[in-house]
């Protein structure tokens, strides 16, 4: 893992980021920095908010939905950038892999064409230079017989060398930051691992900033310096991504470390000691009172139902009236972070 | 790819085929017979008899049916009982007027339906694309014939600056021909129009919603870019297949309104010989239009091959 590098400015700086639509409020006011080169975290539930995060970060939030706050990148606000000043940017200085590569990939063009259409965009590459551009990103992705990929359709190749595709061109112009909304979710089991060791190798060569959104813990442990989670909209917790597996102070955290399973909980006669949070993540339109997590926590007190829980300031924090004081629970699984 | 084009052949044939018979046999069950009709009202049926014997017309039906479609095979489309003269002239003559009336309203339709229904898309649930979905809804329902007249009564009547009706052939003067199919035209195109905004609006949106014009703006297109340059090509496929379907719906359109605007095409030369039964000129010229129609639908499932690189391989 690189430790972020202080000389460059920040990749990303969140500033009381709100999204939301005309009844719905999906991100509830989030803050966090990722450093040039730094690699964060974002996990959570279906619903909590972590994609449409991530899609506001790229200006690509679906009709009707907004976001508000700054979103400081390369020295701009990027909430304010008018659509033909942020598509200059996309691709270029910030990029996203999906989580589908088959139906993010345009279904009538070739491969080649649409990576090296990429770099033509965005630098002054020839027809040919950005051919062979594209040509050199296929064997970084240790794509096989790459020539001939350069003439295949999307549906001609397979999942795991689509998503390769699809990460050869997010990173095609050296972009700053690379946020990568489940890219592995979609695909089988046995090429995920191939993919995430690609992606990481690719952000590691080019030194540029990554935001791994998932709710696979192992795959954020693997990867990741630092971690956010997110529930019902806000950050609950958020610090370096070992101290917050090994110790979390987040009932919620805790309840999300608990629920993997690992060769350990997961017992093969059916007597499965998995554990599982009570409840469900809330319905945007009915969030409880004060701390939206309270009643699914056993640590519940009358304040929590009454008052909402802000963020500690500092390397390691979390959003909670009664927080879990490191070493008091020892049962916490700590197999998440091998 | 072979298989899938030869399939699409075999189909065609077959296509045809049942076609001709079934022309044949409606034709043929509509009662009348042109010898009658040549000879009027106060002919004995001893003359009428012997009249349609010398057309070969009180020969068994297979036996016609043969003749003709073999005739139709060697090149020969038959002759008028009445005037002898050869089907494919009559057709030829008539395709001056047919073509470019068929094709520019095709044409126009499309040019304002394209944009018109990309516009209706990007602008779904605002009070412009409500009100363009209205337009287009009530130029549906409106009959062909009734925007002719309608267009006929403003430009031709009331402004006078193009004729009502009738036709300026070519050879005259090709300025006067292309005055006599203003308004037809203008009739035909916005009539197709109406019907080609609906499906491209469903297209487009459809399009829209689809995660590739996500990445194609991820990659660093505008809204609009990503539209025009992966959206229109995407949601280009299913319009080729309506803009196949609509053909046979223009060639009605055509029957109207070359009726409308007195001009001598093929379908008013076809509906005069339906009348005089004529029934070679009338089973010839519409096997000739199905073939064209059916023709032009292989051309669409060949073209789609081409555009949908998908199709091509999973035929």
């Amino acid at each position: 893992m690189t430790k972020p590098q202080t000389n460059r400015p920040d990749a990303l700086e969140v500033q009381n980021l709100v999204v939301h639509n005309t009844v719905l409020t999906a991100v509830r006011g989030i803050d966090f920095t990722l450093p040039a080169g730094g690699r964060m975290g974002l996990v959570g539930e279906s619903g909590s908010g972590k994609t449409l995060t991530a899609l506001s970060l790229m200006g690509l939030l679906p009709m009707g939905w907004q976001a508000n706050g700054t979103v400081r990148h390369d020295g701009v606000d990027l909430i304010t950038q008018s659509d033909k000043a942020f598509s200059s940017r996309r691709g270029r200085t910030i990029s996203m892999v999906f989580q589908d590569p088959l139906s993010s990939l345009d279904p009538v063009r070739r491969i080649g064409f649409q990576v090296s259409s990429v770099i033509r965009r965005h630098t002054k590459a020839s027809k040919q230079e950005a051919e062979a551009q594209t040509l050199e990103l296929f064997r970084q992705m240790s794509l096989p017989r790459p020539e001939q990929l350069m003439r295949a359709y999307p549906h001609e190749i397979s999942g795991g060398q689509r998503q390769r595709v699809m990460i050869a061109m997010a990173l095609a112009c050296y972009p700053q930051l690379i946020i990568a909304d489940e890219p592995t979710t979609a695909l089988d089991v046995t090429v995920q691992k191939q993919v995430l060791r690609i992606l990481n190798n690719a952000v590691q060569e080019r030194g540029c900033a990554l935001m791994m959104i998932t709710h696979d813990l192992p795959i954020i442990a693997a990867m990741c310096d630092t971690v956010a989670v997110m529930y019902a909209g806000r950050i609950v917790e958020m610090g370096p991504v070992s101290e917050v597996f090994r110790a979390p102070r987040h009932h919620y955290t805790k309840g999300l470390l608990d629920s993997q399973p690992t060769m350990d909980n997961i017992a093969l006669d059916g007597s499965s000691r998995l554990a599982s949070i009570p409840g469900m993540v809330p319905p945007l339109h009915s969030l409880p009172r004060g701390c939206a997590f309270h009643p699914r926590c056993s640590a519940a007190s009358d304040r929590c139902r009454a008052e909402v829980p802000q963020l500690e300031t500092g390397q390691r924090r979390a959003a909670c009236w009664h927080p879990i004081e490191a070493g008091a629970d020892a049962t916490v699984q700590a197999g998440v972070t091998a | 790819m072979a298989i899938y084009v030869l399939r699409k052949l075999v189909f065609f044939l077959g296509a045809i085929f049942i076609a001709s018979v079934a022309i044949f046999l409606l034709i043929r069950g509509a009662g009348g017979n042109v010898a009658a009709v040549v000879l009027g009202k106060g002919a004995t049926p001893e003359a009428i008899n012997a009249l349609a014997h010398s057309y070969g017309l009180d020969r068994p039906l297979f036996v016609q049916y043969f003749d003709w479609i073999g005739n139709m095979l060697s090149g020969d489309l038959g002759r008028s009982f009445r005037t002898n003269e050869r089907v494919s002239d009559l057709v030829t003559a008539r395709l001056s007027v047919s073509i470019p009336l068929a094709l520019s309203g095709l044409i126009l339709g499309l040019i304002i339906a394209i944009p018109v229904g990309t516009y209706a898309a990007r602008n779904v649930g605002t009070p412009s694309g409500a009100i363009l979905a209205l337009i287009s809804q009530v130029g549906v329902a409106v009959p062909v014939f009734w925007a002719g007249i309608l267009l006929s009564l403003l430009f031709g009547v009331r402004l006078g600056w193009l004729p009502t009706g009738g036709w300026t052939d070519w050879s005259v003067s090709p300025w006067g021909a292309v005055r006599s199919l203003v308004l037809p035209v203008l009739s035909l195109g916005l009539i197709m129009a109406a019907v080609l905004i609906r499906y491209v609006r469903s297209a487009v949106l459809d399009v829209m919603n689809q995660d590739y014009l996500r990445t194609a703006r991820a990659v660093g297109m505008t809204r609009t870019e990503a539209l025009l340059k992966v959206g229109l090509r995407n949601a280009s496929l299913p319009l080729v297949t309506i803009v196949g379907l609509q053909i046979a719906e223009l060639i009605g359109g055509t029957v109207i309104i070359e009726t409308v605007f007195s001009l001598p095409g093929l379908s008013r030369m076809m509906l005069a010989n339906v009348a005089a039964r004529e029934v070679i000129v009338v089973q010839s010229t519409v096997m000739l239009i199905i073939i064209f129609v059916i023709g032009v639908n292989l051309l669409v499932d060949l073209l789609y091959g081409i555009l949908d690189p998908r199709v091509r391989s999973s035929r």
